[in-house]
C-alpha cells in the first residue's frame, strides 16, 4: 500500500536555510560558505547573519558534493565547475528556446 | 548475480599499483561523470567505474575480490560459503538473491563497524538519497499527474545485512512542471540506519518530445502553417492548444517565421499564471498547382510590384 508522497518543487520560488541545504545536500557549512562568497551559489535573502537560498539552488549544492566525492574536487575546483556548469545550463536554454523557433522536421 | 570485472571497468592490469588504480578512476571519472559529461551511457559507465573504484582502493575489499578470481565479466556466480563467512559475515549460508554484486563489497562496512553498515555511528546515519529521471507527456504536464514510480531499494536489516526491496512510491505532481524541473519526495529514498533520518528522493522532470509542440520553459511553439493568400490578406484561422482549439487572427502581411502569441495559452505555472503559446507562421507554398492557380499565381506575377529581395543591392 502506497500513499501520495508530498513532493516540493525546487524552483525560484521556494525558500531553504543555510541550514536545510546542508542537510539535503551534504555539504559543510565551511564549504557552502566558501561557495557562496565565490559566488557560484547565489543567496536569495539575508536576514541578519542567516542565508537563505531559492530551493533550485539545492540541486546545485547536491552536485557539489558529489562532485568534492567522486572527483575529489576541493572548493575552489566546486567554484569553477558550478559556474561552468551553470553557464552550460544557460547556453543549452538558449539552444532549446532557438530550436523552438525551427519548423518541425 | 552477475561477476563484475573490477579491473576491466578502470582499464587496469589485475596487478596495478593503487597509485595506477587511482589515475585510471580520475582519469574516466572525468569522462564519465554524469553532471559534466555528455558521453552516451555516461551514468551506466560511470556507475560501473565508480562500483569498481570503490571496492579496488581499498586494500582489504580489494585483496577479498582478487580472492574471487578472474571470471568473464557477466558470468553469472555465487560466492563460496568459506569466502562468505571470511569476509561478508554471517554463517555464510544466507541467501544472495536480492543482492547484486556491488552490495556483496558494501558488507564490508558491517564486518569491521560491528553490527552496522556505517559502525554504529552515534544518532544512526541517514539512508540515502536517490535521484531518478523521469518522463512525462506534455499534456501530463499541463494537467498535472500522477506518477507510480517502481523502485528497488537498496535497505539495511536490523543485522546489517543490504537487500534490495521492491517500493512503490506515488508522487503527485502538480500542473506546470517543465523539462529540467527537479522535485524532491523527502524520506523516499533509502532507510536510515540505526535512527537516522530516511533520505529523499530526487525526480528530474523531462518532457517527451510533442508532435505538435515545442517547450521552452513554460513557452510553447507549435508551427502555424498559413497558405500564400492568408498570410498576404490576413485571416482567422484555428489554432490547436493544449486546452482545446482558439481561433487567432493573422494580420495581413504575416511573414513566414513571425512569432503570434497567444497570451497565457503555454503550459501553467505552479503558483499561478501561465507561459504563452506562439504560433510560427510557415508559408505553405502548394507543390502543385492546378491550372486555374497557376493563371492566377501568372496574372499576380504581372501585376505585383513587390520585390522581396530588394536589400540585395542596399548591402551589396
Amino acid at each position: 500500500m502506497s500513499h501520495e508522497t508530498e513532493v516540493l518543487w525546487l524552483d525560484e520560488q521556494r525558500v531553504v536555510s543555510l541550514e536545510e541545504l546542508m542537510q539535503v545536500s551534504g555539504l559543510t557549512r565551511t564549504e557552502l560558505l566558501e561557495l557562496v562568497h565565490c559566488g557560484a551559489l547565489p543567496v536569495r535573502e539575508e536576514r541578519g547573519a542567516s542565508y537563505y537560498f531559492a530551493a533550485q539552488t539545492i540541486s546545485a549544492a547536491r552536485t557539489a558534493c558529489r562532485l568534492r566525492d567522486e572527483l575529489e574536487l576541493d572548493v575552489t575546483g566546486l567554484g569553477v565547475a558550478l559556474r561552468l556548469l551553470e553557464r552550460v545550463r544557460g547556453l543549452e536554454e538558449e539552444i532549446a528556446r532557438l530550436r523552438a523557433l525551427l519548423p518541425h522536421a | 548475480m552477475k561477476f563484475s570485472d573490477y579491473y576491466a571497468a578502470l582499464g587496469v592490469e589485475r596487478g596495478a599499483s593503487q597509485e595506477e588504480i587511482k589515475k585510471a578512476y580520475r582519469r574516466l571519472a572525468q569522462k564519465y561523470h554524469p553532471d559534466v559529461s555528455k558521453e552516451p551511457e555516461a551514468e551506466a559507465r560511470f556507475k560501473e567505474i565508480a562500483e569498481a573504484y570503490q571496492t579496488l582502493k581499498d586494500p582489504v575489499k580489494r585483496a577479498a575480490y582478487d580472492e574471487l578470481g578472474k571470471r568473464p565479466q557477466g558470468e553469472e556466480f555465487r560466492p563460496p560459503p568459506d569466502w562468505t563467512r571470511q569476509h561478508a559475515g554471517g554463517d555464510g549460508q544466507f541467501s544472495f538473491e536480492d543482492m547484486d554484486f556491488a552490495d556483496l563489497f558494501s558488507r564490508f562496512g558491517a564486518r569491521r563497524g560491528g553490527g552496522g553498515p556505517f559502525g554504529g555511528e552515534a544518532g544512526g546515519m541517514p539512508g540515502q538519497d536517490f535521484e531518478i529521471p523521469v518522463e512525462i507527456s506534455l499534456e501530463d504536464a499541463f494537467r498535472g499527474t500522477t506518477l507510480e514510480l517502481q523502485l528497488q531499494m537498496p535497505e539495511y536489516d536490523e543485522s546489517g545485512r543490504l537487500r534490495r526491496v521492491p517500493r512503490t512510491v506515488k508522487a503527485r505532481v502538480a500542473p506546470g512542471a517543465v523539462d529540467g524541473q527537479r522535485l524532491r519526495l523527502p524520506g523516499k529514498g533509502g532507510k536510515g540506519f540505526s535512527g537516522g533520518r530516511d533520505g529523499d528522493l530526487y525526480l528530474d522532470i523531462t518532457l517527451k518530445p510533442h508532435a505538435l509542440y515545442r517547450a521552452t520553459g513554460h513557452d510553447l511553439y507549435v508551427d502555424l502553417p498559413l497558405a500564400t493568400w492568408e498570410a498576404a490578406l490576413g485571416a482567422s484561422v484555428e489554432v490547436p492548444t493544449l486546452a482545446g482549439s482558439v481561433n487567432l487572427k493573422v494580420p495581413a502581411g504575416t511573414a513566414s517565421g513571425r512569432k503570434l502569441r497567444l497570451s497565457g495559452r503555454g503550459l501553467p505555472k505552479p503558483r499561478g499564471g501561465a507561459g504563452d503559446l506562439f504560433a510560427v507562421a510557415q508559408i505553405v507554398v502548394p507543390a502543385q498547382l492546378t491550372e486555374r492557380e497557376r493563371e492566377l499565381y501568372e496574372s499576380l506575377r504581372q501585376v505585383s510590384d513587390a520585390n522581396p529581395r530588394g536589400r540585395f543591392a542596399e548591402r551589396a
